[in-house]
């Protein structure tokens, strides 16, 4: 699928990877839907529109590792039968990413709070070295709240660092409630601009859009690092998953992959069926 | 061993451009000279160890080498899951320097104090540890730390010169043979200097006794080291580190392994604060018997024929 492709038609993309990352869940019977459903749009964005081989991608929220399994199996690096293999024993695929199994994977992201510091010393190494090339991290709003995500920040902005894309999925939802209700908006837009990021809001589901803030953030070499913040939906595309605490850790009995699947091909791929 | 440590990176950091070297904000009255030398390559991250470690971990991933220098106590507890995973899990050559490991703040309290750090980072996936306990070995520590390029702790104290004959076996040293020796003292890091001190006080051990350094962790013991414990096989192990995971433990393990099988094994370690009171490094170190008077008494009690 080129770039034009994805482009002209980004639902189509979004929804296979949409059905791809179901099946997974569902063959596994295990939980972690919704925020993988929350943020495959932004990982389309990144990974299919503008990573280019120079740069890095840290999935920080590492329980979303379906759906980056799932687009670096379209995208070649992780073959049809590994992708059948996702849970099982003697698989390269577990739930959160394990380290030194693929290029596009390199660090075992898992514990929160680990993928802005990473992604950090990767773009100064590349400014150090006048490496033309950009890091990316993909934080869940949860983890705005960890100590070492803003120690990060400060490194980032202490160090001119606009080459670092820090893209948060906020989906308002943590670990066990809406993310207002436990540390407060710590993925704020506020915030972010005011500790001195260059802050962009989005609607993290519109590829496009995604696409047309990060080409022009890189055009912004002002010193900056840059703050995405995108607004997503936990479970989007599958209405009875949608801004539901319980579709972070629950898996889909057989009716409800059903209902998921045929909702996805309705709303994405436009699918029409009898049901 | 912090000057000899700070200029010893200073040299190895000139002829390899690939080495950056950051430091969690402190150095002061040190760490000068790299600072002047290393330009973009010296990073001071702040108060900030977590991500100190994480950000060398991106380093290393661009594939420079780098030393992350603070007080042992916060280079260790502070920031032990970035080391883990972000590190060691990938085999990264990212290299932790702890100054002032064991009791070597004294004074300044037990939150600077350093007495588990070989328990937890010594088992840890691809690394290696290491505890000289003479200032001239730090070094060549360094220079085969970085030739090796994998994930390594490096505990620094307060060091005095190898003595002459020293030679290494292993992941060891042996420090000194005594002609007649019946027991073997393996030491950890600079408190072998206690050891010695206490061979030169009581000068009539020197002969009954061998002494030993353990160098590097994970342990690594040659045959050649194997026949001298089992000619001394009386041992005692001294160090600055608590009981749990630390060179007693490890090396009792080796030991049985390899089926040798001591007369009598005495651990003397750090005791933590028994009496709830503080003091200089020497204050701490006799309270857990590993000044030179108290090792020089259980040498003796393991002197005598059971």
């Amino acid at each position: 699928m080129t770039i034009e492709e994805i482009l002209n038609d980004p639902r189509q993309l979004s929804g296979d990877l949409r059905l791809k990352i179901l099946g997974l869940y569902h063959q596994a019977n295990a939980g972690h839907i919704g925020c993988s459903l929350s943020c495959i749009d932004l990982m389309i964005a990144v990974l299919f529109l503008n990573k280019s081989a120079d740069d890095t991608f840290i999935l920080s929220k590492g329980h979303a590792a379906a759906a980056l399994y799932a687009c670096l199996n379209i995208l070649g690096e992780i073959s049809d039968e590994e992708l059948a293999t996702f849970y099982m024993d003697g698989t390269t695929l577990p739930a959160h990413p394990a380290p030194r199994q693929y290029k596009s994977i390199p660090f075992a992201t898992g514990s929160l709070g680990h993928g802005l510091p990473i992604a950090t010393g990767i773009a100064h190494a590349a400014k150090i070295g006048d490496e033309e090339s950009y890091s990316f991290a993909l934080l869940s709003d949860g983890e705005t709240n960890e100590g070492t995500t803003w120690e990060a920040a400060h490194y980032a902005i202490q160090n001119q660092l606009d080459n670092l894309f820090m893209i948060v999925d906020k989906n308002g939802l943590q670990g066990f409630d809406f993310t207002d209700k436990v540390l407060g908006e710590t993925a704020s837009v506020e915030k972010w601009k005011a500790i001195g990021f260059e802050t962009v809001e989005v609607d993290g589901h519109n590829i496009l859009s995604i696409n047309e803030v990060i080409q022009e953030l890189k055009t912004h070499k002002n010193g900056l690092p840059k703050a995405i913040i995108a607004q997503t939906v936990k479970g989007k595309g599958v209405s009875y998953m949608e801004n539901k605490l319980e579709w972070h850790y629950l898996p889909m009995n057989p009716e409800q992959f059903q209902q998921a699947t045929l909702e996805v091909k309705e709303r994405y791929l436009n699918e029409l069926t009898n049901a | 061993m912090r000057k000899e440590f700070s200029n010893a990176m200073e040299q190895l950091a000139i002829e390899d451009d690939s080495i950056v070297f950051i430091t969690g904000d402190l150095g002061y009255n040190a760490l000068e000279n790299l600072k002047a030398k290393l330009g973009k390559r010296f990073i001071n991250a702040g108060v900030a160890e977590q991500n100190m470690v994480g950000v060398a971990a991106g380093f290393a991933h661009k594939g420079y080498k780098v030393f992350c220098y603070s007080i042992a106590p916060f280079i260790v507890y502070r920031c032990l899951e970035q080391f883990r995973n972000d590190v060691c899990f990938n085999n990264l050559p990212v290299f932790l320097v702890g100054n002032g490991g064991g009791y070597g703040y004294g004074i300044m309290g037990s939150s600077h104090h350093t007495l588990e750090d070989i328990a937890c980072l010594s088992g840890l996936q691809n690394a290696n540890v290491w505890v000289p306990a003479f200032a001239d070995e730090v070094e060549p520590v360094l220079q085969q730390i970085t030739k090796d390029a994998r994930p390594a702790y490096l505990r620094l104290g307060a060091g005095k010169t190898t003595p002459d004959h020293a030679y290494q076996t292993g992941s060891f040293k042996v420090i000194h043979k005594g002609l007649n020796a019946e027991t073997t003292v393996f030491a950890l890091g600079p408190v072998a200097n206690n050891v010695l001190s206490a061979l030169s006080i009581a000068g009539e051990l020197a002969e009954k006794v061998n002494v030993i350094t353990a160098l590097r962790f994970p342990l690594k013991m040659e045959a050649d080291l194997l026949e001298i414990v089992k000619n001394a096989p009386n041992i005692l192990v001294a160090e600055e580190h608590i009981g749990t995971g630390g060179l007693a433990q490890q090396l009792s393990v080796q030991l049985m392994e390899k089926g040798v099988f001591p007369n009598s094994f005495k651990s003397l370690k750090a005791e933590g604060y028994p009496n709830g009171r503080y003091g200089s490094q020497s204050y701490h170190q006799k309270l857990s018997g590993l000044d030179p008077d108290s090792i020089i008494s259980h040498i003796n009690q393991l002197l005598i024929p059971a």
